[in-house]
């Protein structure tokens, strides 16, 4: 007999992170409320700074086996710890150079940094969830926020399109996700993933089988997974720059470490059945991904198409249906991200008449009126391109062995030739940058993105490449030890 | 002075990279255009590459010719049970001195050079390291990553300092190489899983499954013939050879389309010895068809840089044709061809280079009669004329001659095709030598054209040099790579259906 009180003493030691952030956000509305603008430097930067402070706490509290929390509903254990740090630094990272965007732009609302946090927050019930009540819970509290924030900008007709196209859609795949998980509980009697996993064995029965799909559905939609993409381009061409840098970074952990306690916890012995589906979901996105964004000039739509692509290199590992392929997508992701967001920063920094870079276009001459950007971009990109001997490669070098560990030979080759394939649009970027006559004069970039720019190129080459073995170590013990 | 205990390798590869981070860093002091730093940029560069030139000359010093495997090595582990491993044996270290040989003539080549002087300068650093490194890794990881790492430097440099269409070829040059290296990637992951080990050594001494080896080969084979080039994939080659810059098309011709030959005679053969022998009529083909075939497309060729790199694919056709007879003649006139096409394809580029500075075009018809006017720079250009043709005494000559011979002992017909190779290459080469140079001056913008600088003195003596003493005393360089030669053939031999 579990006593409650004790329970949750011994919960909440555990949910120091998620409770710095609930901490954080309630104080900063009182204070937003009471000083509005004039708070808007200091909450954006204890925002940044709680953000940190709750990927370190995360680190600080890794517990060497799984502990249950909250009657098991959540889980503290090392896919959790792996997946809140990399949405702790990923989140304070984005955050941190939108909101001095925003200050620069005198758009000093202070929802923006307390929105981001709540998110963070949803992310992290999400990567923690153990059952699906706390999985739903988790996923609408992140969802509500980034609604929002996709819609900042009220009086802009593409900023509010993408906050209402977004807001449906996702309310449809909520939909979704409820359906599928409603019939995973009445064809196996529980919510709890570990009764879940008792109760189905290696064989589900159609339902479950039906529920799962259903839930897979879901959770594609949030990681932006072809066929269900279609709101990622429209969504990060309308939003805000600053809002699309942080959808395209801490979000995609949180549903990929998701997706891999769903399909790795309670479904573990039936991978055989799902395996086909993550594979169809990582092959569609990876040909789409990669043949859509040839043709997009806008580059937040290009963006858009290669987050898609690069979602179908992470679902690759998930696909092989061994452990080691769950680490492989947290390695990949973990390798992809500091790409991905220093690309955001270089965009906010090709600043003309206070906005950022919106087209391919715009960053024609950029090797000669900013030569070392040029270099770091050029850097980035070929990372996420994943051409050696930056990060990326190294991340889909994992993804390919760990596809062909589990025996899909097929998936690998496809995804070799989607890698060609996006090389081409990559290249186009580097193309515009360096081999294109300089357009009109830029603005002075601000330090925070060029810091974070240059950090996240440092990271890319040599850091982590230098580093690999760790991460690798790290990656691999978390997810034996929970999966 | 000894080296032991010296990461002498390391140092070679990685000298031009920190002189590619020197110039970084001193460029960040220099505020808008400033000539005076342009040539310390330059001179910067020069030096780097010299000393990298003195570097491997020490490691040169420090190999030991007569004994088998691999020397020179340095291990330090990585990820994924992958280590930094490099390590050169005979073949692999005359490699690397024909490339730290050419950059700094390259450099040399490139003082014209006014755009954006410092990144040229980088990348063009950059690039060697990048080719060094694919000559010494000794760990399939390592290996992949110089491999494919040198596509991204000689991209932006042909899409900068190219010519008129060159972001077309910048594109051509990039995608094509990829898509072959990507499916190398996907057979490396096979074979580290299979194998349990990333060394290369390892590899090469672990058996695989004769029926997978023909599709390991296969992917091997499409990023190999794609960098070699071989018929029918070379076509981004002239694209990419005629819109670089000079300097860009020597390192193209000279040390690029080598890490095609090195990775069939590094990990084709060795590795996939049963793979090899059921393909040998197919490479074979794919050769004489290349030989004949690029020879009389080039002798059509209207441009100077476009008929010389169709003389290449031609020339490359030797190179496989000679390591695929796996006999011991083929071999070590393969990789003889290797190293003599480094010299004289860099050379004529060379000899494209200095005339396309004076006068900014390529076009054949627009010369004529230069011996009037430019009696060095026709001696010159006839001396490697004559190497690209295979005349003996010049370096071009033993190569071809001991493809042949090995080719013979196979196959007598494929040999006598190839043989007529011989014959188109003279028809091509001195076709576009009398058309340049011979005759009187039509054009009257040629009336001024002025010869050789001192510059350009300075970077070809180092070449003609090379020429004549590989041509006249080839049982140097054969004797060196005897060695290796003969670990491939044995490979190859064991295997023998």
């Amino acid at each position: 007999m579990i006593q409650p009180v004790q329970d949750l003493v011994a919960s909440l030691a555990y949910a120091r992170p998620e409770l710095a952030l609930v901490a954080y956000a309630l104080i900063a509305v009182l204070i937003g409320a009471w000083y509005g603008e004039k708070a808007y430097g200091l909450i954006s930067t204890f925002a940044v700074l709680t953000l940190i402070g709750a990927g370190v706490l995360a680190v600080l509290d890794e517990p060497r086996a799984p502990v249950e929390l909250f009657q098991g509903a959540m889980v503290s254990d090392g896919v959790a710890v792996v997946a809140k740090v990399l949405i702790a630094f990923a989140a304070a990272a984005t955050l941190w150079i939108g909101a001095d965007h925003f200050g620069r732009v005198n758009d000093k609302r202070f929802e923006f940094p307390v929105l981001a946090v709540l998110a963070v927050l949803g992310m992290f019930v999400m990567v923690s969830a153990r059952d699906l009540i706390t999985l739903y819970v988790g996923v609408e509290l992140q969802s509500l926020a980034l609604y929002v924030l996709a819609a900042w900008r009220r009086d802009d007709a593409r900023s509010s399109e993408a906050g209402l196209k977004y807001f449906v859609l996702s309310a449809l795949s909520s939909g979704l996700l409820l359906f599928g998980a409603s019939f995973i509980y009445g064809f196996t009697g529980s919510v709890r993933f570990d009764s879940i996993a008792g109760a189905v064995g290696d064989t589900g029965s159609i339902g479950v089988v039906f529920g799962l799909v259903l839930v897979l559905c879901a959770l594609g939609f949030k990681m932006s997974a072809a066929p269900f993409h279609m709101w990622t381009p429209d969504v990060y061409e309308g939003a805000p720059t600053p809002m699309t840098a942080f959808f395209a970074a801490a979000p995609k952990v949180a549903a990929v470490a998701l997706m891999a306690r769903v399909l790795y916890e309670p479904f573990g012995e039936m991978a055989h059945q799902w395996q086909q589906v993550v594979a169809a979901l990582a092959a569609i996105s990876i040909v789409w991904g990669s043949f859509a964004a040839l043709i997009q000039t806008n580059l937040k739509r290009l963006m858009a198409y290669s987050s898609i692509g690069n979602m179908g290199f992470a679902l690759m590992g998930l696909a092989s249906g061994q452990t080691e392929g769950a680490s492989a997508s947290l390695i990949y992701l973990a390798l992809y991200l500091p790409a991905t967001i220093g690309v955001f920063a270089l965009i906010l920094a090709m600043r003309r008449d206070g906005q950022p870079a919106e087209n391919v276009d715009d960053l024609a001459g950029m090797a000669q009126r900013r030569p070392w950007m040029a270099a770091l971009f050029t850097m980035l990109l070929f990372s996420i391109a994943g051409v050696p001997p930056f990060a990326g490669f190294m991340g889909k070098l994992v993804v390919f062995r760990a596809a062909l560990d589990g025996g899909l030979a097929w998936l690998a080759i496809l995804g070799a030739i989607g890698a060609v394939v996006a090389a081409a649009y990559y290249l186009r970027l580097v193309a515009a940058i360096w081999f294109k006559p300089a357009a009109a004069a830029l603005q002075p970039a601000s330090s925070a993105v060029v810091i974070t720019a240059t950090a996240a190129a440092a990271l890319t080459f040599p850091v982590l490449v230098i580093a690999l073995g760790m991460i690798q170590t790290w990656a691999e013990t978390a997810v034996r030890g929970s999966l | 002075m000894s080296l032991e205990g010296w990461p002498i390798l390391s140092i070679v590869t990685f000298l031009p990279a920190a002189g590619a981070i020197w110039i970084l860093l001193s460029r960040s002091f220099v505020r808008g255009d400033n000539p005076g730093f342009d040539n310390g940029v330059r001179l910067i560069a020069l030096i780097v590459s010299i000393a990298t030139f003195i570097a491997s000359l020490l490691a040169f010093a420090g190999f030991d010719a007569n004994r088998d495997g691999y020397q020179l090595v340095e291990i330090i582990p990585w990820a994924f049970g992958a280590s930094y491993h490099m390590g050169v044996d005979s073949l692999a270290i005359s490699l690397v001195l024909l490339t730290t040989f050419l950059t700094p003539l390259c450099i040399l080549a490139s003082w014209s050079i006014n755009k954006q002087v410092a990144s040229y300068m980088v990348l063009f650093l950059l690039l060697e390291t990048l080719m060094i490194g694919v000559f010494c890794a000794l760990d399939i990881i390592l290996f992949y990553v110089f491999f494919e790492g040198s596509l991204i430097p000689m991209f932006i440099l042909i899409g900068v300092w190219g010519g008129e269409r060159r972001v077309y070829a910048a594109f051509k040059f990039f995608l094509y190489t990829l898509l072959g290296s990507l499916l190398m990637l996907v057979a490396i992951i096979v074979m580290i899983t299979l194998a349990d080990t990333t060394s290369i050594p390892q590899l090469q001494a672990f058996a695989f499954d004769p029926n997978l080896q023909i599709w390991l080969w296969l992917a091997f084979f499409a990023s190999f013939a794609v960098k070699l080039p071989m018929w029918p994939v070379h076509t981004w080659l002239p694209d990419a050879h005629v819109e670089a810059p000079t300097a860009g098309s020597v390192v193209l011709a000279a040390i690029l389309l080598k890490m095609g030959g090195y990775g069939f005679l590094r990990f084709s053969l060795p590795m996939f010895p049963e793979a090899s022998h059921f393909f040998t009529p197919f490479m074979f083909s794919l050769s004489v068809i290349a030989i004949v075939w690029a020879s009389l497309v080039a002798f059509r060729q209207t441009d100077m840089k476009k008929l010389i790199a169709y003389s290449s694919v031609a020339h490359m056709g030797f190179v496989t044709l000679g390591i695929f007879s796996g006999t011991m003649q083929g071999v070590q006139g393969a990789i003889f061809q290797m190293l003599s096409h480094g010299v004289i394809s860099g050379a004529l580029f060379l000899c494209v280079g200095v005339v396309y500075d004076r006068m900014h075009t390529r076009e054949i018809a627009f010369y004529g009669g230069l011996v009037n006017r430019m009696p060095v720079y026709a001696a010159i250009f006839l001396l490697f004329t004559m190497g690209n043709v295979g005349l003996p005494g010049t370096s071009g000559f033993p190569g071809e001659i001991l493809t042949m011979v090995g080719a013979f002992q196979v196959n007598a017909w494929f040999a006598a095709i190839a043989a007529t190779g011989v014959i188109l290459s003279a028809v091509y080469a001195l076709t576009l030598y009398r058309r340049v140079a011979f005759g009187q001056i039509t054009n009257p913008k040629l009336r001024d054209i002025t010869d050789l600088d001192a510059r350009e003195w300075v970077t070809f003596a180092p070449l003609v040099i090379a020429l004549l003493v590989m041509g006249i005393a080839p049982s140097y360089v054969l004797d060196f790579t005897n060695a290796s030669a003969e670990a491939v053939v044995n490979a190859f031999a064991g295997a023998a259906p």
